[in-house]
C-alpha cells in the first residue's frame, strides 16, 4: 500500500486520473463480457431445459388421455360364471370377450366372418379382464345390462388422435378401411369419447400400450427406496457421527476418509456388479427383487449420505460443543442432545438428494434382473419388481406406436416424484433448520 | 426411543424372513424375442393360478450365456436368442451341468429400410454385403472398404452416401444379418471375394462377417425404435431392424427389396425373402416341475404361433404348418439338446 501512494504523489495529478479513466472503460467492458458470457450460459442451459419440458409435454400429456367406447353389454349370468361360484378361476374362463363383442356387433353390425374379424380389432384385448373384475367386485350386476366404458385399441386409438391417417394407401395402414368404417359408425353414434386414461396411474406393464400404466414400477420404485433408506440412512449417519465425534486422527481414519470419497464418484454400474456377485451369487437371493435392489442402491447412496452428514456435524459451531463439555455432558450426551438436532436437516438434504439419485438409477439395476418386463403388480419387497426408469426405458424401445406418448407421461411422472422429493428436502431443511 | 428405533429396525430386517423360493418364470434374451416372449408372459399372467414371467432383455449372447450359467432358482429358466446355440456355447451348458431343450418359436426377417422420403433402395445380397463388410479384396490384396457412395458399388443404386444405423455386437440380428449378407450373401458368392477369402485360408468366408468401421455403418444401440426415429429425421439413411418394427410403421418407413424380393409378411413366412433367422427359446430342463407353470408356459407359445396367433399381429413369421408340429411335440417330450441336434 505504501509503496502505492508514493507512485502516486510522484505522478502527475492529471495523468494520474487519465490512466484511470482509461482503465475504467477496459475494466467495465471486461465486466460487461463477463456478465454477457454468464447470461448466455444461462440462457443456453434454460433453453436445454425448456426444450425437454416443452418436447416431454407435448408428448406427454396426450398419453395420459385415451379414447374409449360405451357399449350396453348383458352380463349373463351362465355366461360368465360357468361355475357358478362367482371364484376368479371360473370368471376369467367364462365367455367374457364373447359378450362384449357381441355388444359391439349390435351397435356396428358386421357381416360375415372377415367383417367380424375386423371388428374385433376395435377393442383392446383388456376388454373381457374389465368384465369379469367388475363382475367380481359386484357380483349384483349379474344378469343385467349395463353401459360398460371399454378402451379402445391402441391402432384405433392412434386412428382417432390422427396418427394414421386416413388418406394412407391401405396397404400402408395398420388399420385396413372396414375398421375405419366401424370406428366411423361408432364415433357418429357417440359412443366414443377422448378421456383421461384410468389405467397409466392404476395399470401395469403391458404390451398393449392402450392399457399400460405405471402403478407396478412406481410401487417397485417406493419399495426399492424403502429398502435403500432402511439401509443407508441409519449405517450413514452412524459412520458420519464416530467418524466427526469419536475416531481419532490417525492413518487409518484417513484411509477411510479418502475410500468414502472414492466410492462417491464410483460408476453406479460397478455397484450392480457387486450386487450381483454378493447378493445374488453368495447369499443365494432371487434376481429382480426390489430387496437386492434397496440394497444396491444402499450401498451406492452410503458414501453421498455420509459425506453430507459429516458436513452437516461439522458446521455445528463449535462453542455449542463447548458448552455442553462444559455443563459436564459426556460425549453421547453432547451427541444426541446438542449436535444431531442441530445437524439432522443438513443430513436428510444430503440423504434425499442422494435417494433422488438412487430413484433415477438403471445402470445397476440391469446386473439384479430389475430391467425387466413385469406385469404383476409387487406386494413385497421378495416379489419381482421394477422401478420408473426401467419402465420409461422398456417403454421407449417398443415397436407399438403410442408408447412414445406413454413413455413421455411415465417421465413426466418421474419428474413430478422427484420434484416431490427434493420439495420434502427443502420443507425439512426450512423448518428444522436453525441460523446464528 | 432411540433405542425402540434400532430394536425394531433390527426385528424388521430379521422377521423379512427372505424366502428362496422362486414361484415366477424368469427369462432373459434376444431384445427382437423380447416383444414376443412378453406378448405370451402377459398372456400367461391372466389366468389366475400363475405369477406372470419375469422377462429381461440383454441380447441373444447373454440370453445363451445366461441360462448355461447353472441350475437352482438364482439362475433364470429360459433364455431366448434370435440366433441359433453354437457347439461352443452347449458346451458351456454342459460343463455346468445344465440340460437345455431347444423350442423354435418363429422367424423375423431383417429388413434394410429407410423412410418413404428417400429413395426405395433395390440391392442384391451381395452388393449389399460389398457396401457394409469392413474389408474387400483388391487385386487380391483384402484393403479397407473404400465405397463412400451406393452408385460406387453399382450403377444401378442411388447416388448417395452409404448410411446405414444397425444394432451393436450383442443382438443376434447384428449377427444374423452379417452371416447372411456379409458372408453368405457376399463373401461366398463374390467371385472375386470367394477367391481371395479361399486365399487367406477362409473358406466359408467367416471373416467378412466385421462390419466398417468408418462410419458408414453406424452402430444405434439396442433400441430398434431409435433407429426408425433417426431414419425418419434422415431420409438418406437407411437402417437394419427386425421386421416388426417395419409392420409397425408401413406408412412412414419403406424396406429395401433385397436380390428382387421385398420384405413383406408373405416373402418371409415363404422363404423367399433371404435375410431371415429363426428365433429360439432354451428351456432349462432341471428347472420343469420346481417353478410353478414352466411347461404350462411353453404350451402358450404353442397355442399363439399360428398365421392367426396375437404374435403374427406383432410382426413374428409363424413357422411352417410341418415346423410348428415338429416344436410342437418337442414341447411335450423335451428332447434334451445335444451337439448332434445342432450340426442338423
Amino acid at each position: 500500500m505504501s509503496n502505492n501512494n508514493k507512485n502516486y504523489t510522484l505522478m502527475d495529478a492529471k495523468k494520474a486520473e487519465e490512466i484511470v479513466r482509461s482503465n475504467v472503460k477496459k475494466r467495465r467492458r471486461k465486466d460487461i463480457v463477463l456478465k454477457s458470457i454468464g447470461q448466455f450460459a444461462i440462457f443456453v442451459a434454460l433453453s436445454f431445459l425448456v426444450f425437454l419440458f416443452v418436447s416431454i409435454f407435448a408428448k406427454g400429456i396426450p398419453g395420459f388421455f385415451q379414447h374409449y367406447v360405451t357399449l350396453e353389454v348383458n352380463l349373463d349370468q351362465k355366461r360368465l360364471d360357468p361355475k357358478g361360484d362367482l371364484s376368479p378361476d371360473s370368471l376369467y374362463s367364462g365367455d367374457a370377450r364373447k359378450l362384449v363383442l357381441e355388444a359391439l356387433y349390435k351397435e356396428i353390425n358386421p357381416k360375415g366372418r372377415k367383417q367380424k374379424k375386423a371388428a374385433k380389432k376395435i377393442l383392446s384385448s383388456n376388454a373381457e379382464i374389465r368384465v369379469a373384475q367388475m363382475v367380481l367386485e359386484n357380483p349384483s350386476l349379474l344378469g343385467k345390462t349395463i353401459p360398460i366404458t371399454f378402451a379402445l385399441d391402441d391402432d384405433i386409438d392412434s386412428f382417432l388422435r390422427g396418427y394414421i391417417k386416413r388418406d394412407t394407401p391401405e396397404s400402408d395402414r395398420r388399420i385396413n378401411n372396414t375398421v375405419i368404417k366401424f370406428v366411423d359408425v361408432l364415433v357418429e353414434k357417440k359412443l366414443v369419447n377422448y378421456k383421461f386414461s384410468d389405467y397409466i396411474l392404476s395399470g401395469s406393464a403391458s404390451r398393449s400400450p392402450e392399457i399400460a400404466g405405471v402403478k407396478g414400477a412406481l410401487i417397485g420404485s417406493i419399495l426399492t427406496l424403502f429398502v435403500c433408506f432402511i439401509l443407508s440412512f441409519p449405517i450413514g449417519v452412524a459412520t458420519a457421527i464416530y467418524l466427526e465425534g469419536f475416531a481419532a486422527k490417525n492413518r487409518i481414519t484417513e484411509i477411510i476418509e479418502i475410500n468414502i470419497n472414492n466410492l462417491a464418484a464410483v460408476p453406479s454400474v460397478v455397484f450392480g456388479i457387486l450386487g450381483l456377485a454378493i447378493f445374488i451369487g453368495v447369499f443365494g437371493m432371487p434376481r429382480s427383487i426390489p430387496l437386492v435392489g434397496g440394497m444396491v442402491l444402499g450401498i451406492m447412496t452410503l458414501p453421498t449420505i455420509i459425506i453430507s452428514s459429516r458436513a452437516a456435524i461439522s458446521a455445528v459451531p463449535p462453542s455449542i460443543l463447548d458448552a455442553a463439555y462444559g455443563v459436564g455432558a459426556s460425549k453421547l450426551q453432547t451427541m444426541f442432545h446438542h449436535v444431531i438436532p442441530l445437524a439432522i436437516p443438513g443430513m436428510l438434504t444430503g440423504t434425499i438428494i442422494g435417494m433422488a439419485r438412487a430413484l433415477g438409477e438403471t445402470a445397476p439395476l440391469l446386473m439384479i434382473g430389475m430391467v425387466a418386463f413385469i406385469v404383476d403388480i409387487p406386494n413385497s419387497i421378495q416379489e419381482p419388481a421394477t422401478v420408473l426408469p426401467v419402465q420409461i426405458f422398456m417403454w421407449a424401445d417398443f415397436a407399438e406406436r403410442m408408447f412414445v406418448n406413454k413413455t413421455s407421461s411415465a417421465t413426466i411422472i418421474l419428474l413430478v416424484f422427484l420434484i416431490l422429493m427434493n420439495g420434502v428436502a427443502i420443507f425439512l431443511r426450512n423448518k428444522l433448520e436453525r441460523r446464528w | 426411543m432411540l433405542n425402540r428405533i434400532i430394536i425394531s429396525l433390527v426385528a424388521f430386517i430379521f422377521s423379512t424372513n427372505i424366502s428362496l423360493a422362486r414361484d415366477y418364470i424368469s427369462i432373459a434374451g434376444s431384445s427382437t424375442v423380447l416383444p414376443f416372449a412378453t406378448i405370451i408372459a402377459e398372456k400367461f399372467g391372466k389366468n389366475p393360478s400363475f405369477k406372470t414371467p419375469v422377462v429381461e432383455s440383454g441380447g441373444s449372447s447373454v440370453g445363451k450365456k445366461n441360462v448355461c450359467e447353472g441350475v437352482g432358482v438364482k439362475y433364470i429358466d429360459i433364455g431366448n436368442a434370435s440366433s441359433r446355440m453354437k457347439p461352443k456355447e452347449l458346451e458351456f451348458c454342459n460343463k455346468n451341468g445344465v440340460k437345455l431343450t431347444e423350442i423354435k418359436v418363429g422367424y423375423d426377417g431383417i429388413v434394410v429400410a429407410n423412410s418413404k422420403k428417400g429413395i426405395l433402395l433395390k440391392i442384391s445380397k451381395s452388393d449389399l454385403g460389398k457396401a457394409l463388410t469392413a474389408k474387400i479384396p483388391q487385386n487380391g490384396k483384402w484393403i479397407d472398404n473404400p465405397y463412400k457412395n451406393w452408385n460406387e458399388i453399382n450403377p444401378s443404386l442411388p447416388n448417395l452416401p452409404i448410411r446405414v444405423y444397425g444394432p451393436p455386437t450383442t443382438s443376434g440380428t447384428r449377427a444374423s444379418f452379417v452371416e447372411l449378407v456379409n458372408q453368405k450373401g457376399y463373401c461366398a458368392k463374390d467371385k472375386d471375394a470367394k477367391a481371395a477369402s479361399l486365399g487367406r485360408g477362409d473358406k466359408k468366408g467367416k471373416k467378412c462377417r466385421a462390419m466398417r468401421t468408418d462410419g458408414a455403418f453406424i452402430e444405434a444401440g439396442e433400441q430398434d425404435n431409435l433407429i426408425v426415429q433417426k431414419l425418419n429425421e434422415d431420409p438418406n439413411a437407411y437402417g437394419i431392424f427386425g421386421f416388426s418394427y417395419l409392420d409397425q410403421n408401413s406408412d412412414t418407413i419403406q424396406g429395401a427389396e433385397i436380390s428382387d424380393t421385398a420384405p413383406t409378411f408373405e416373402n418371409i413366412a415363404s422363404n423367399n425373402y433371404s435375410v431371415s433367422r429363426a428365433l429360439y427359446i432354451y428351456v432349462k430342463h432341471q428347472h420343469i416341475g420346481v417353478i410353478p407353470g414352466l411347461k404350462k408356459f411353453l404350451e402358450n407359445w404353442k397355442l399363439n404361433w399360428s398365421e392367426d396367433g396375437i404374435l403374427s399381429d406383432a410382426g413374428m413369421i409363424p413357422m411352417s404348418e410341418t415346423e410348428r408340429e415338429k416344436y410342437a411335440k418337442a414341447i411335450e417330450e423335451l428332447p434334451v439338446l445335444t451337439a448332434d441336434i445342432l450340426k442338423k
